[in-house]
């Protein structure tokens, strides 16, 4: 599949934290024609297995890619009136979500949206607030004796954007965060199957992400990997956030380096880069990175990791934005960097030999 | 559905060349002339057979968007609301630009690097940019230039159920233009001068121009209202109720109905048993504000299809009102030429 019709299916796709057995399937495909075996766990996440080509006499080691394949969703609270109240799955800045259409997987999906007051009947006073959670409705367009027929309080509400290309190769859409994680963990594992690699390589589209790491969790647990990458979205420059806080959309990968980082990782990977002349970019995360990163350095002993970032714009909203170019960039460092896994690499990192 | 295609496409308030040329082609065969005034309105006349009465009903064809009011160096693009926008429904929305319908987005500070004040504050539509992809002024500017509109790109969509009802932009007011292009598929007694208005959204003007230009006798506008009938913790008029049926105005901020008009649908709703409700006084404004005014006053009624979050990318409406409103003003058509319009 090419890369922008993959990111563009993923993207369109839903799958909110929890509930994502609809994306999954696309995931599935995606990593199929390069995997050995694929598998569903406990939790959900999809494991995809790339066996490697073990020397003689040398113990079986392996990488784990992780790319979470959950997005930021709405959940029905309560029926009113034919209209519904909700809550949120992840973190969401409420100010998005007026105006803002979804679809309710109730009983069959439902397409609606959250309502906006017209400005006729909104107050001068009223119109210098946010709009609290408590006073937004998703509206179905049903009256309000069908409604109870199609959804039910609990039933999962996922946002609805189309796929745009913009110019410049950028594109939008909504869940890139973290769906482009999957596209690049496809590219590399594509680009695996022209390279001699020999650490096995777990691919896992984690789930529940966005709700506090719990794919990557359990699936680095079950795995229980030599090392580990975590694969994420960085904040991309833009109007009126200091480049400080940001990477340049288009520049190449973000190498994360900080607490949560595994430096020689890090060092092998700027390494990689520099050597296979891929743009990349050097992301000082000073704590907590609040990617699945974080949640796989500290499973079972310890695992070293890394995190590689595909810069993004207007995270967490409908229209994250994020340049084509980059995620290829991704893949071929991914791949690279396996391909150059070695035992002394291993040794390196103080790796005991595997069970 | 035509009312798909009106939805569609693409006019802001001063840019509605898309609009009219779907609606010129839309009616040329019913009509017997029709011309495009100054200010771009779109007046049709179908001949009667010979009543001396001429009887204007208009539709405004504008809707509210943006314009791109500045390139920043970065790429980035400044724009100013065209009408009665609520900056707090734009953010991370997407947009299409000038007639190439150049895609862009709405960008907004992520979530992770806002401090938790910042979370409860509007932002300010002068703080707001749109992101093309472009990484340069000069990038953009190939592109997109200062003074093009951009409108909400938003697909219309079926929503079924009971209200039929469906999603989709500028419902305020193409819905009023689909019931009047309805309209003109009859024949009519008096002359009927179906005027598709300009600019209705920044202060009524191509209907003040129009109702000049054709001097009717009497004027009836069509809507797409305000329709507020969300569940409020404060018992507040909904201003109409979706699915209730066309919503009849009595009095607007911008014009009161006359009241000879406003029996005449009402007893033709009773009649023909035609849902109808009152839209609450005092909400909104319409043409009709401007055409009631024009020249030595003409006696004027607005007659509208109730939809929610006008104003806002995406409204709603029930094609039962629509229909509804179709049917109620066909029906005060056949008559409304018997009305004594005297004042004696």
């Amino acid at each position: 599949m090419q890369t922008k019709e993959f990111l563009k299916r993923l993207s369109e796709a839903s799958g909110v934290s929890g509930y994502e057995s609809g994306v999954r399937e696309i995931v599935r495909e995606g990593f199929s024609p390069y995997s050995d075996e694929i598998r569903v766990d406990t939790m959900g996440n999809l494991i995809a297995l790339k066996r490697g080509e073990t020397g003689p006499g040398l113990p079986r080691r392996s990488i784990m890619l992780a790319g979470h394949m959950d997005e930021i969703g709405l959940l029905v609270t309560q029926l009113e009136k034919g209209f519904l109240r909700f809550t949120t799955v992840g973190g969401f800045d409420l100010r998005v979500l007026p105006g803002q259409e979804v679809v309710v997987h109730g009983r069959r999906e439902l397409p609606g949206i959250i309502g906006m007051r017209p400005p006729h009947v909104v107050s001068a006073e009223e119109r210098e607030k946010t709009i609290p959670l408590e006073q937004m409705l998703i509206d179905v367009g049903l009256a309000e004796e069908e409604l109870d027929q199609w959804v039910r309080i609990g039933d999962v509400v996922s946002v609805e954007r189309q796929f745009t290309e913009l110019s410049g190769e950028l594109v939008a859409g909504k869940g890139f965060d973290d769906r482009v994680a999957v596209v690049c963990i496809a590219a590399c594992l594509r680009h695996l199957t022209t390279l001699k690699h020999t650490w096995d390589v777990y691919a896992v589209a984690t789930v529940q992400e966005e709700t506090g790491l719990k794919g990557a969790l359990t699936s680095t647990f079950g795995l229980a990997p030599d090392i580990g990458i975590a694969i994420d979205v960085g904040h991309g420059n833009m109007l009126g956030v200091s480049e400080v806080d940001t990477v340049d959309v288009g520049r190449g990968p973000a190498i994360g380096l900080g607490p949560n980082i595994h430096p020689a990782m890090y060092a092998r990977l700027v390494e990689v880069a520099r050597t296979n002349e891929i743009a990349y970019q050097v992301d000082p995360i000073p704590g907590a990175s609040g990617t699945d990163a974080w949640a796989m350095q500290v499973t079972r002993e310890g695992i070293p990791t890394a995190l590689v970032s595909i810069p993004l714009r207007y995270m967490h909203t409908s229209v994250e934005t994020l340049a084509l170019k980059d995620l290829e960039r991704v893949g071929r460092l991914l791949a690279l960097f396996i391909a150059g896994l070695d035992e002394a690499f291993a040794q390196g990192l103080g790796l005991g030999p595997q069970a | 559905m035509l009312l798909r295609q009106l939805s569609e496409a693409f006019g802001v308030s001063g840019h509605e060349g898309a609009v009219r040329q779907l609606i010129v082609d839309a009616i040329k065969d019913v009509v017997h002339e029709y011309r495009v005034d100054t200010l771009g309105n779109l007046i049709a006349l179908k001949r009667g057979n010979g009543v001396a009465r001429k009887v204007l009903v208009a539709a405004h064809m504008d809707e509210v968007g943006l314009m791109i009011v500045r390139v920043e160096k970065e790429g980035s693009l400044r724009f100013r609301p065209v009408g009665g926008i609520d900056p707090r429904v734009l953010l991370a929305k997407k947009v299409l630009i000038g007639d190439k319908k150049v895609p862009g987005v709405i960008g907004v500070k992520p979530i992770h690097l806002l401090e938790p004040r910042a979370r409860q504050q509007v932002m300010p539509i002068e703080e707001l940019s749109i992101d093309i992809g472009a990484s340069s002024k000069e990038e953009a500017e190939k592109l997109v230039q200062v003074g093009d509109y951009a409108a909400f790109d938003v697909s219309f969509g079926e929503l079924g159920g009971a209200l039929r009802t469906v999603k989709g932009k500028a419902f305020d007011d193409r819905a009023g233009c689909a019931v009047l292009i309805d309209l003109l598929q009859d024949d009519y007694p008096f002359d009927f001068y179906a005027v598709f208005t300009v600019q209705e959204e920044v202060g009524l003007r191509g209907a003040r121009v129009a109702a000049y230009s054709v001097a009717p006798d009497l004027a009836i506008v069509l809507e797409g209202t305000i329709c507020d009938d969300s569940p409020k913790k404060r018992d507040v008029s909904p201003t109409t109720v979706l699915g209730a049926g066309p919503a009849i105005t009595v009095m607007d901020r911008s014009v009161i109905s006359d009241r000879r008009l406003v029996d005449l649908l009402l007893t033709t709703a009773q009649r023909h048993n035609i849902p109808y409700q009152f839209k609450q006084p005092g909400m909104g404004g319409t043409d009709a504000g401007a055409i009631h005014l024009a020249r030595g006053g003409i006696p004027s009624v607005v007659v509208a299809v109730p939809s929610r979050y006008i104003h806002s990318p995406v409204a709603l409406l029930s094609l039962n009102d629509l229909d509804n409103t179709t049917r109620l003003v066909r029906r005060m058509l056949r008559q409304v030429h018997e009305l004594d319009l005297d004042r004696a």
